[in-house]
């Protein structure tokens, strides 16, 4: 377990210095940021006292080596729009982010577990081939389309939901609805097969000629081993659901990074973006991470195998 | 000695009706219903390139002529629609079906561009990473955790952002964002075929690398490939879609999906015409060529698991 961890460290802390270099080349190797911030009549001498300025003229190593120390501490810069670091800009927006990616990937897990196992317990039934289908279409389904849709049925014409915004419980139904629904169809199949595997397992027929009831059988053998590939496949799918939840604040106007990402986007407010790019990247391999020790605790052949 | 009561033969042969395996008459059964759906899917598919090339020939109106006049009107079903402008036409009086035709040619293009680019760039580095193993599978390994774990949509905005909306750009960034996923498939297969004989044997031969890896190999992952490539086109057109919708991708006046979801969100309080139909042409794209790449899978290797 010990070399397992050690393993899956080192690999962290590459990818962290991966997401560095990517985010660092965002701004730096793309864009020319003095061209941006000087208004367009600046003459040469200016542009030539900026570029010294933000230390342009260094070479790239050393800019990246300023950048990445920075970073570490918490320290992007300050946002070219409001004069506030941009590092608190992006944390003040967490929170809802955060309420919303859980609240989608709980009703994803409603939606998808009990009709999951149901598919594979009763395979090529009806019910089976019905969520197959669901799923299928579910997957074609854009989201930010399903957001606009669901505002006109539920907002503008039933009058029952608010449209965007974000505060109370009513606020949170629509866009937790509308990310579930994004991976809600894959999810249900992961779980399906999973589930599907496990059945044909050995042990599962020694338990049922043991005389071990069949609900027994589904709950106590067959959904634990079953949550392996599961946990791990939500593990991996956290990357598509910050995703979904970057498509679904900027439909429903939540108040999240995603959305303070975009607006920066549009505004070319750099150090916001950089920022919100990092800690959205950092959310997601941290997350991997703990889900890998999740997965290695339970399941001995991971971490003997590694 | 009877070991099971009757109770438990009985919950045997129940058990084993449910998790028997299917006999190869059902399989073959089963797929010839999902190729069904797949000559289905891709006649429908063939329907829509098929308007999208000859667009100039099929559209009733220029997608780009105004008529103020005719502002808002709904589909020719509801009431106040013209049967001579069949899905309504938008806030300036642009017929929207015209839009609808020619804005397909986008979403085609941008999905086919960027999946050929991903496709190329991901499989050679898949076949480099499963041949030599050891630090080379290493380093695009880690590559292809780095670019799994960044906020790929944010990263696509910024560089959009930074480069500015065109279609080439568009096609460049969701090119070069799509090839983990064939990386990652591609590199196992590999993996399995180097140590079959064949490749012993073109080893002995004295055959280059690159001889071996692509006159060898490659030519036994194409089915891989195609499928891979097929449901990633449905994928790229739905996240070209969502830039655009944005604003960030395909520039309006020109017609694109997208684009004419983003300008019909404004008016869905009154019209909501002009953001339902380029919803359901992405949605029915998209759904028809996940069906296709379901039964190419299906057809081309039943074995692979994807």
């Amino acid at each position: 377990m010990k070399r397992y961890v050690l393993r899956q460290l080192v690999q962290l802390v590459v990818v962290i210095i991966g997401i560095s270099i990517l985010s660092f080349g965002i701004l730096y190797v793309l864009g020319d940021p003095v061209l941006l911030l000087l208004p367009q009549n600046a003459g040469k001498e200016e542009y030539e006292r900026y570029h010294r300025l933000l230390g342009l003229d260094k070479p790239l190593y050393v800019q990246y080596w300023k950048f990445a120390s920075k970073a570490v501490q918490g320290d992007f810069g300050k946002s070219w729009y409001a004069d506030t670091p941009a590092f608190r800009l992006v944390l003040e927006r967490m929170p809802p982010t955060l309420y919303l990616t859980s609240a989608g990937l709980v009703t994803a897990l409603l939606i998808a577990l009990p009709l999951g196992i149901l598919a594979a317990l009763k395979r090529h039934s009806f019910l089976d081939n019905l969520c197959t289908m669901i799923a299928v279409a579910g997957q074609a389904v854009p989201i930010f389309w399903l957001g606009i849709m669901l505002i006109i049925i539920f907002a503008v014409r039933l009058k029952a939901l608010p449209a965007s915004g974000y505060g109370t419980w009513q606020h949170f139904l629509m866009p937790a609805f509308c990310l579930g629904a994004f991976l809600a169809p894959i999810t249900m199949r992961l779980v399906r097969s999973g589930v599907v595997e496990v059945m044909n397992m050995e042990f599962i027929k020694t338990a049922r000629a043991k005389g071990v009831g069949e609900r027994m059988v589904v709950i106590k053998h067959a959904f634990r081993n079953a949550c392996i590939p599961v946990i791990t496949v939500l593990g991996l799918q956290f990357g598509q659901l910050l995703g979904g939840a970057i498509v679904t604040e900027t439909v429903f106007a939540w108040p999240g990074v995603a959305t303070l990402a975009v607006d920066s986007i549009r505004n070319q407010d750099f150090p916001v973006v950089q920022c919100s790019v990092v800690l959205l990247a950092l959310l997601i391999v941290s997350i991997n991470f703990v889900v890998d020790m999740i997965v290695a605790l339970i399941d001995p052949r991971i971490r003997v195998g590694a | 000695m009877k070991v099971l009561s009757a109770e438990g033969e009985v919950a045997l042969k129940e058990v084993d009706a449910v998790i028997a395996a299917p006999t190869a008459a059902q399989v073959s059964l089963r797929r010839l219903r999902r190729l069904k759906w797949g000559l289905a899917a891709a006649a429908i598919l063939l329907l829509i390139v098929g308007s999208a090339v000859l667009a100039p020939w099929l559209a009733p109106f220029d997608p780009l002529a105004v008529n103020i006049r005719h502002r808002l009107a709904p589909p020719a079903w509801l009431e106040g629609g013209t049967p001579q402008h069949l899905l309504g036409t938008d806030q300036i009086g642009r017929d929207l079906l015209s839009r609808m035709i020619f804005g397909g040619r986008v979403s085609l293009i941008v999905g086919v561009a960027s999946v050929m680019i991903s496709a190329s760039l991901g499989v050679l580095l898949g076949l480099t990473a499963g041949y030599f193993g050891g630090r080379v599978d290493w380093t695009v390994m880690t590559l292809v955790n780095v670019t799994l774990t960044f906020p790929f949509v944010l990263l696509a905005l910024a560089v959009i952002a930074v480069l500015g909306p065109s279609l080439t750009n568009m096609i460049f960034v969701l090119g070069i964002a799509g090839w983990p996923i064939y990386t990652r498939v591609i590199r196992a297969e590999t993996m399995a075929l180097r140590e079959r004989e064949f490749i012993v044997a073109a080893r002995a031969l004295g055959m280059s690398h690159a001889r071996i890896m692509l006159g060898q190999i490659l030519p036994n992952l194409v089915s891989a490939i195609t499928v891979i490539g097929t449901l990633q086109v449905a994928q790229v057109i739905i996240l070209e879609s969502f830039l655009s919708f944005l604003g960030l991708g395909i520039q309006p006046p020109t017609p694109a999906w997208g684009n004419m979801l983003g300008e019909g969100r404004v008016y869905m309080l009154n019209s909501w015409w002009i953001a339902a139909s380029p919803g359901a042409a992405i949605f029915i794209t998209t759904l028809v060529i996940n069906l296709m790449g379901n039964a190419l899978r299906d057809w081309l290797d039943p074995h692979m698991k994807l």
